[in-house]
């Protein structure tokens, strides 16, 4: 693909995606569109499938994709591997990290970016430049070094993982993050640091997709489009000032509103 | 189940092949002329037949033992062929004059003896099959009167060091494995660190399994005397083979007052095929004996063989003495370990540690089996135990046999077990970041073992990672 297409489409196209787990039926028709550089936020209730969605984007096999079609630079996303998918640009912060008990942070996150740099043909960073590039990372999210030789997220307290996917969106770079309620659990100091890594990363080639509950993140990190989320789809979507209005009226109107049936053709979300 | 973890349950077995070499054998079977012949053959003087027949009435009135949690089909002792020793042309003085064919080997194995001696500052006693065929770096280790040789070179050279330790840790009689060992075991390594030295480099063994039906019966001495300290490292492959090769072998450490042994195992031994066929059985009775203010300390690495069935212990006898046990048993496929540990406290203010890590893969089983034994005299004794299995799939299993016996009030021990599974989650969480499933699969095996890898010297535990790594599915970076 060349550069101008790469201007004229949107980094990330989903369309009509549908996605089980088990017999439930999930996302239903779920249609998304993010071009480059620019900062979108789902929003919605327990339940409404956001979490869900994030998953399937980043190819975890929990739900079983049945319809629709989702592309990251006009890469079919779907048929790759979740590796694949994270070498192409994605990257999904967990909502709950894991954790890998006796595998260095360091290890894992130069490990991590070795794979992702292999797979584009690019040459492999040895320890010490690594260690010099993520030094300067980790001051992004004001993340104490002491944590970098513990096992990856061992004995991490919520808010330290949270800082810790930050960071490593931070170091790998990606097209695309995908941030999974990264301001859950959260108080308000380390809501402050998260939201100041993810601000520093903005730029013009890469997006971010906040999935959060509450409109609290938004107000560190102005999203550029704010889209509700219910019964499995995307049905409200606006601006920033949709989230304010969210946060003012709750969830419990669109939930009514999704049980009657009104969203039953999905809004024009693309903007 | 996810498909590296299907792939690494079908991983073939990375070292096998059989090398050509004229051989010196004697019939299959096993009676007292047998026992003779070999003492015979290797020119013994008395008092090592005598231990020999000892050992040999005294293994005709017990039987093999029945409490290990491990299966096999019954041994037949009588197929076997207790003595074989490769055919040198002519007395060697040098590396230059292995048998290229012998080289070559040992090339195939990735061990280039004489680089790797040079390289990395190790002298290697070669055991192919069951005799010794190249000593390296002994003029090095002569001057400071640091012995290391063949066990039967030992016996010629240093008959009265051999006479007075052999035997002293493990007894002729100590258990029916052993005790056919005392009987017949044909070569091994022997090493002697006098007062006060402190050996300048790691002695290593390479170890390997080569004639057909051979059993081995390997003999390991070490002596460390007052002050002395010494590491020890032991690693080894074996060629395929479809019929199960018995393995018996005996290891003594001895470590006088203020002596310090460190003993490093990497064992990787043919494990059989997919189904469970073949494979070697490694039954080896390992202890030491500590005395006033020494150390002793096991590390080992265990990923190969059919069946595993050890138990490296200490004799913590002297005051204040210290034993360690690290281990990580890694089971695949049909493979079997009963492994673990005996700390026996006697002496007063005496320490011990065991960390023991078990990986079940496959249809593996693990069993970590471990005594603590405290005797009325061991004032202030204290143990510290951790047991920990990872399982990865649904087809393995984890047993954990903790034996504790306590008979002084003052002793402290404390036992701690975890079981864990390798989650879909933690792999995806990697994957998710870029890096394969089955380079995952690895890495989180590895970060599970690392307490233990820590305690293995550098290069040994770079081979043992990759070796974790290559009995799971792909390498570790």
């Amino acid at each position: 693909m060349s550069s101008q297409d790469h201007e004229h489409s949107p980094l990330l196209r989903v369309e009509g995606l549908h996605a089980r787990i088990g017999d439930r039926e999930i996302l239903k028709g779920l249609s998304l569109r993010i071009n480059a550089g620019e900062v979108h936020a789902i929003m919605g209730p327990n339940g409404s499938g956001k979490s869900t969605f994030a998953g399937v984007l980043a190819g975890r096999d929990h739900a079983e994709v049945t319809a629709g079609t989702a592309t990251l630079d006009g890469k079919d996303l779907l048929a790759m591997p979740p590796e694949e998918r994270a070498n192409a640009g994605l990257f999904l912060g967990f909502q709950y990290p894991v954790e890998i008990p006796g595998v260095g942070n360091l290890y894992f996150l130069r490990t991590a970016l070795n794979a992702q740099r292999k797979s584009r043909g690019e040459e492999e960073l040895d320890a010490v430049d690594f260690l010099e590039f993520a030094k300067d990372r980790m001051k992004l999210v004001e993340m104490d070094p002491a944590f970098m030789s513990r096992g990856l997220n061992e004995g991490f307290s919520g808010g330290e993982k949270k800082r810790n996917e930050v960071l490593q969106m931070a170091v790998l770079e990606p097209k695309l993050a995908i941030l999974d309620e990264i301001d859950s659990g959260l108080d308000i100091d380390a809501l402050r640091v998260i939201s100041k890594g993810v601000q520093a990363l903005r730029s013009p080639t890469r997006s971010t997709l906040l999935v959060t509950h509450y409109q609290r993140l938004l107000e560190y990190v102005v999203p550029d489009f704010v889209h509700v989320m219910a019964g499995g789809q995307i049905v409200l979507s606006g601006g920033r000032e949709l989230a304010l209005e969210l946060e003012k009226k709750g969830y419990a109107w669109i939930d009514e509103e999704a049980k009657r049936g009104a969203w039953a053709v999905p809004a024009q979300v693309s903007p | 189940m996810s498909d590296a973890i299907r792939e690494l349950t079908e991983q073939k077995y990375k070292y096998g092949f059989v090398t050509e070499i004229d051989e010196d054998r004697i019939p299959k079977g096993l009676n007292e002329d047998i026992v003779r012949l070999i003492s015979q053959k290797k020119g013994e003087p008395q008092f090592l037949l005598d231990f020999r027949l000892k050992a040999f009435r005294h293994w005709l009135t017990i039987e093999e033992p029945r409490w290990a949690n491990v299966h096999h089909h019954p041994i037949d002792y009588q197929d076997i062929v207790y003595y074989a020793a490769p055919k040198p042309k002519k007395k060697l003085a040098s590396m230059d004059e292995v048998d290229p064919e012998l080289r070559e080997a040992f090339k195939k194995l990735g061990i280039p003896l004489e680089e790797q001696a040079r390289l990395s500052n190790v002298a290697i006693d070669a055991v192919f099959d069951s005799v010794s065929v190249a000593t390296t770096f002994k003029k090095k280790l002569g001057d400071l009167g640091v012995i290391f040789c063949s066990f039967s070179e030992a016996v010629k050279e240093h008959p009265e060091l051999i006479e007075r330790y052999l035997g002293s840790v493990v007894p002729y009689s100590d258990n029916y494995f052993a005790t056919l060992n005392s009987a017949v075991f044909s070569d091994g390594s022997f090493a002697y660190v006098p007062k006060g030295v402190r050996c300048p480099m790691e002695l290593s063994t390479y170890f390997r399994i080569n004639a057909a039906d051979t059993g081995q019966f390997e003999r390991t001495l070490l002596v460390a005397d007052e002050g002395a300290y010494v590491s020890y490292l032991e690693g080894c492959t074996a060629p395929m083979r479809d019929k199960n090769q018995l393995h018996a072998a005996v290891v003594e450490l001895v470590a006088l007052d203020g002596a310090e042994i460190k003993y490093s195992t990497v064992q990787n031994w043919y494990p059989g095929d997919a189904e469970g066929r073949g494979g070697i059985y490694n039954f080896v009775t390992k202890r030491g004996k500590a005395m006033r203010r020494s150390k002793i300390s096991w590390t080992q690495v265990e990923t190969g063989s059919a069946i595993t069935w050890k138990y490296p212990s200490c004799i913590l006898q002297g005051d204040e003495s210290v034993g360690e046990f690290y281990s990580v048993a890694l089971t695949n496929n049909r493979q079997q370990a009963d492994t673990g540990t005996k700390m026996i406290h006697i002496g007063k203010n005496t320490r011990s540690t065991i960390i023991s890590k078990g990986i079940s893969a496959g249809h593996g089983q693990n069993s970590y089996r471990g005594q603590v034994k405290v005797l009325k005299g061991a004032e202030n004794a204290r143990n510290y135990s951790q047991c920990d299995s990872l399982l990865i799939g649904d087809k393995c299993g984890a047993h954990t046999f903790p034996y504790i016996e306590v008979k002084n009030p003052t002793a402290q021990v404390e036992h701690e077990a975890t079981t864990s599974k390798i989650s879909e989650d933690q792999l995806f969480y990697c994957r998710q970041r870029g890096i394969k499933e089955e380079d995952a699969v690895s890495m989180i095996v590895n970060g599970f073992a690392r307490q233990v890898l820590k305690e293995l010297p550098m290069e040994f535990a770079v081979e043992a990672q990759k070796l974790l790594g290559m009995s799971l599915e792909g390498s570790v970076g």
